[in-house]
């Protein structure tokens, strides 16, 4: 009965797992998308259809969608897990606790973030997006939504143990989005004016690579506080 | 035999108080639990032994105390002690959404384990046939049966087991029993909280710890 398990095999095995339990619960994969799309579509009905006013307004329009979106998916990451007893288990595993989070934050961004950066595209030809900017529009949320899902799940770490954590959840975490938020509408909007943007993608992937980095530690010790 | 004589501690509480919603739980608890003893702790509902269990899992922060592993403090080596922890906690640990051969497989996995037959060791858990179906659709009995299944395949030797026989039928209590009593006997531990009276471990074998319900 020997102990072989690598770090990467551990890692490997709770990211599938975590994708299998959503793909059985395909609500959880298509809420938060619809709700993007929804919103995104409705912007136009609501402001009329200049494409003017439209494609000024398209990139924050996709941006705090996206964010919400994310949000909104947010409070299942750890919540069933801590209802069934498997959050204890996975703080009593001999794996890393950093690493399993880790893992669990990025099956959380593949099932709602990938999504939210294949529709984008679409969604911003129903908003007029200016030509130049689709290709800051993709990579600002190809950086940008990890650092939600990474950030935010460090608010939900530390609400899991609460029973009407929502509320508090938001404002623990949109101070922590507006960074992200910021950078990346400037950046499609000076894409739009043809100048260059990689300064503010460099920010983005800055906070990309300490998120990366620090998160895991945070979202571990604060699960800890929170079961304690 | 010398040798086996000389016991071996493998977990201690040390001045161990818990206060739960401003009520003290016990204060100053200290035990010393040897290799091959089972352990039940006892008491009325709300008395604390899940509090306990928690605790010498390491869950829980105690309010004083500490809990030593092979004399190592529990929070400075954790990643040694959770290697060598089976804790089934009063909630399962079973995702419903998943077939119990899944959650065994995963279970099995996080553990460490990379080799062993999860038919196997589901068929020793009355399991079998069920293999493929979803834990949430498992009788009460037959999930809390796929969370114990862990307990047919570990090298871990300190069980902390809560309330293991709930919703397990007479046999099922009576083959947990044995494998407690073999784990005992290969130099591990239990410590369990049970209301149910035990057929097969008599109170020779069975060390007790109470607790007791306190208004202050």
């Amino acid at each position: 009965m020997k102990k072989g398990i690598s770090f990467r095999q551990a890692f490997f095995t709770l990211l599938k797992r975590d994708l299998q339990i959503a793909i059985r619960h395909k609500g959880d994969i298509f809420n938060p998308l619809l709700f993007f799309i929804l919103v995104v579509t409705l912007f136009p009905l609501g402001i009329g259809p200049e494409p003017q006013i439209l494609s000024r307004v398209a990139p924050g329009i996709i941006w705090v969608a996206a964010l919400l979106a994310s949000m909104l998916s947010l409070e299942r990451l750890f919540k069933a897990d801590f209802v069934d007893g498997s959050l204890e288990q996975m703080l009593l595993s001999p794996q890393p606790l950093p690493l399993m989070v880790l893992a669990k934050v990025l099956a959380h961004w593949i099932l709602t973030g990938v999504p939210l950066i294949l529709i984008a595209p679409l969604l911003a030809v129903l908003l007029h997006l200016d030509g130049n900017s689709y290709g800051a529009l993709m990579a600002t949320l190809a950086l940008g939504t990890p650092v939600l899902s990474l950030l935010g799940a460090i608010g939900v770490a530390l609400t899991v143990g609460l029973h009407k954590g929502g509320v508090l959840l938001s404002l623990l975490i949109l101070p922590l989005y507006i960074p992200v938020l910021i950078f990346a509408t400037s950046a499609i909007d000076a894409a739009g004016l043809n100048l260059p943007y990689s300064g503010h993608l460099a920010i983005i992937g800055a906070m990309l690579v300490g998120s990366l980095i620090l998160a895991p530690f945070a979202i571990g010790a604060s699960l800890r506080v929170s079961t304690n | 035999m010398a040798e086996q004589q000389i016991a071996k501690t493998l977990l201690s509480a040390n001045q161990l108080t818990c206060i739960r919603e401003e009520r003290i739980l016990f204060d100053e608890l200290s035990f010393e639990i040897t290799a091959g003893e089972i352990v039940q702790i006892e008491g009325p509902n709300g008395s604390g032994k899940t509090s306990l269990l928690r605790i010498l899992a390491g869950l829980s922060r105690p309010y004083a105390g500490d809990v030593y592993y092979q004399g190592e403090d529990i929070t400075r080596n954790r990643d040694e002690y959770n290697d060598d922890l089976l804790y089934l906690g009063h909630l399962a640990g079973v995702k419903t959404e998943l077939t119990a051969e899944e959650n065994l497989n995963f279970n099995l996995r996080i553990s460490g384990y990379d080799e062993f037959d999860t038919r196997g060791i589901l068929s020793k858990v009355n399991l079998a046939g069920f293999e493929e179906a979803l834990a949430g659709h498992l009788s009460a009995g037959q999930h809390r049966r796929t969370a114990l299944a862990r307990l047919w395949h570990t090298d871990c030797k300190i069980w902390l087991l809560d309330e293991p026989f709930t919703a397990i039928d007479k046999k099922g209590v009576e083959e947990l029993e044995h494998i407690f009593l073999a784990h005992a006997k290969r130099g591990g531990c239990v410590i369990m909280t049970t209301h149910q009276d035990m057929g097969i471990i008599g109170d020779d074998i069975l060390r007790k710890i109470s607790l007791e319900y306190r208004f202050v």
